[in-house]
């Protein structure tokens, strides 16, 4: 998994040829150079520690959730569970008068539609913004590219109005349908490439045979375009699953809030005291299912994330 | 078959070739204007969305900072008045300077260190693969996520990160990271950087690798020293990058809350206060909503001057 990331990266950087020329670039320059006066072990301590550093927060957290209640409180901290315990993820079940697993199904309700929803709107609009151009359609493209530019926290405030207006606020719906509105720039941007990029010989050829539309969208030209849609999916699932500002100022009812505005009132404890255990344990619920996806599936991500931020 | 000419991306509007049958033509025009209908309805949801979340708020965030305008009751026009207020509030005025503070100290850093971390992983062997890919892990993780842990590893006492400071002797015992300005925005800044560097290193790696070995090599023959190579052939081929880079961190640390809200709270004694924290806190907690939406459209022209020197940056390169 962790070459065909590099590989990705290496082919949108230099075109197809880049693992040959990648390999003349690595042994010249003055990059090269400097790396051939760094003796190998060096390279090797160095790029160790830093991994080290990159894994210990992550394995503080694995750690802290499966201590037991005693040596959670433990000064200094132990360095590892003596004693591995699944309680503090039992304990999730009611802390501060609340259901954590509940509050988990709404951040995986949210994220699944929004990510169902970003991924059909941008498909749509994608196809016709490259393949079935109207009157207008540079325009809406250029507005999806303006709010690139305005970030939805500057705008939150309306946005709450607008919510309250149509009675979506304080509600898991209007929470995915903002998600789906500021993903959906990035998912049309994308979607819209991909299309272009396909010939368009192989649409009119399925045309001329009698597919009508839709026909040839979904089985001639989706297969193509996966790639895209993967990425898309990608994108708006990581936004959605680890958004925090507008959940916390949309919902207000603590049995709506997604895990992450959830783990907040974990922290405020009901005597000041803060069940760091507990909240280790809620904080492991939100960042395995993102980890876990991630070594999946990071050639996808990897290459959205590059091909959105150069092109 | 006229269809097919039609299809094509660039001939969608101009249907027919010069010398094709005129009823050809005409049932190229209808095919045509049917598939205009077609791609409108197909983009009608994405338009409905933005228009409807997207440019209402953002028509309404200019008529609402005109306006006294609280969460429940009557509001009432005041015209520029919310603005005068802005600029002499102090509150406002610490907190955007708190956030520019913290987007001058975080940029540098994050560049740095991703460039380095660039510079050490740029090798074609499997090893240097597997650790680009251990160093972007933590771009997938929320920023949420991220502050609660990095909360815990510094918490007084009781936390790893607090115990090992206090063993090589940087932090007192009975000391509290959290409770000094630059103690807790240090710890922001540690966790920031830990979860956003594998991207800035990703971005500078790619740029890296996109600039031709030939050029840098015929420096060099040409009599150039490696420094020299890197800092007038490599530096200036990779602006564009190097803008791209600047402009993510500058425009994230101006929009900075998540970290500030659960890390700091704002502490101590509201020092750690950003201008997204503080349009939080005035629309969504005073429920002065008029006030809050004036506070928004200062950052918007401040995110606007950012993106407006990003298209400068990125321009130039295309002349230099």
């Amino acid at each position: 998994m962790a070459d065909t990331a590099t590989a990705t990266t290496a082919r949108t950087a230099s075109g197809p040829s880049g693992q040959a020329r990648g390999e003349q670039r690595a042994r010249r320059g003055f990059v090269g150079e400097v790396r051939r006066s760094m003796p190998a072990a060096a390279w090797w301590v160095v790029c160790l520690c830093l991994a080290v550093v990159f894994l210990y927060p992550l394995y503080v957290m694995l750690s802290m959730a499966l201590k037991g209640p005693a040596e959670q409180g433990q000064i200094p901290p132990t360095a590892f569970p003596h004693a591995p315990t699944l309680g503090n993820f039992t304990h999730l079940a009611s802390v501060q008068g609340l259901n954590v697993f509940g509050n988990l199904l709404n951040s995986v309700m949210v994220t699944l539609a929004a990510t169902v929803l970003t991924v059909v709107v941008a498909t749509l609009a994608g196809y016709a913004l490259a393949r079935a151009r109207f009157p207008g359609s540079n325009v809406v493209f250029f507005v999806a590219l303006a709010t690139f530019m305005i970030p939805f926290q500057a705008i939150i405030t309306p946005l709450f109005m607008v919510l309250k207006t149509l009675g979506l606020n304080n509600s898991l719906v209007g929470l995915t349908v903002v998600y789906v509105t500021f993903n959906l720039p990035f998912g049309l941007f994308i979607m819209r490439n991909s299309f272009a990029a396909v010939p368009g010989t192989l649409e009119e050829a399925a045309l001329v045979d009698g597919c009508g539309i839709f026909t040839a969208l979904r089985h001639i030209m989706l297969p193509i375009v996966m790639p895209g849609v993967i990425t898309t999916a990608l994108l708006t699932f990581f936004a959605s699953w680890n958004e925090f500002f507008a959940a916390l100022i949309l919902l207000t009812d603590q049995d709506k809030f997604t895990l992450p505005v959830t783990l907040t009132l974990v922290t405020s404890g009901q005597f000041g005291s803060v069940n760091w255990g507990a909240l280790e344990a809620g904080v492991a619920l939100t960042i395995i299912p993102c980890i876990v996806i991630y070594v999946l599936l990071q050639r996808y991500y990897v290459s959205g994330m590059l091909n959105g931020a150069l092109k | 078959m006229t269809s097919v000419v039609d299809l094509t991306p660039g001939s969608a509007g101009a249907p027919g070739t010069p010398g094709a049958p005129l009823a050809a033509a005409r049932r190229g025009m209808r095919v045509s204007r049917r598939r205009a209908l077609v791609g409108l309805a197909m983009a009608t949801p994405a338009i409905v969305l933005i228009a409807a979340f997207f440019l209402v708020p953002l028509v309404m965030t200019f008529w609402i900072s005109l306006h006294n305008w609280p969460l429940l009751g009557r509001h009432r026009f005041v015209g520029l008045d919310n603005y005068a207020r802005a600029v002499a509030d102090p509150g406002f005025r610490t907190a955007m300077k708190f956030t520019l503070v913290y987007t001058v100290v975080i940029t540098p850093v994050l560049f740095l260190i991703g460039l380095g971390m660039a510079l050490l992983v740029r090798r074609r062997v499997r090893a240097a693969r597997v650790f680009q890919s251990i160093y972007f892990m933590p771009v997938c993780i929320g920023l949420a996520a991220g502050s609660f842990l990095w909360l815990y590893l510094g918490q007084a006492r009781i936390g790893p990160l607090f115990d090992l400071l206090r063993r090589v002797g940087i932090v007192p015992a009975d000391g509290n990271i959290f409770a000094g300005t630059w103690g807790a925005l240090l710890m922001v800044i540690g966790m920031v950087t830990w979860k956003v560097v594998g991207l800035q290193m990703l971005l500078l790696l790619s740029g890296l690798n996109s600039i031709p070995d030939d050029v840098v090599e015929a420096a060099r023959i040409d009599g150039a020293s490696r420094w020299q190579g890197f800092r007038h052939i490599t530096v200036p081929l990779l602006r564009p990058t190097l803008a791209l880079v600047l402009v993510f961190s500058v425009a994230g640390s101006l929009l900075a809350f998540d970290q500030f809200f659960i890390m700091t709270n704002g502490g101590p004694a509201n020092s750690t206060i950003t201008a997204v924290y503080a349009i939080y806190r005035t629309s969504f907690i005073s429920f002065k909503l008029g006030y809050g939406a004036a506070l928004s459209v200062f950052l918007m022209v401040v995110l606007a001057v950012v993106s407006a020197v990003q298209m400068l940056l990125l321009r130039n390169t295309d002349h230099g």
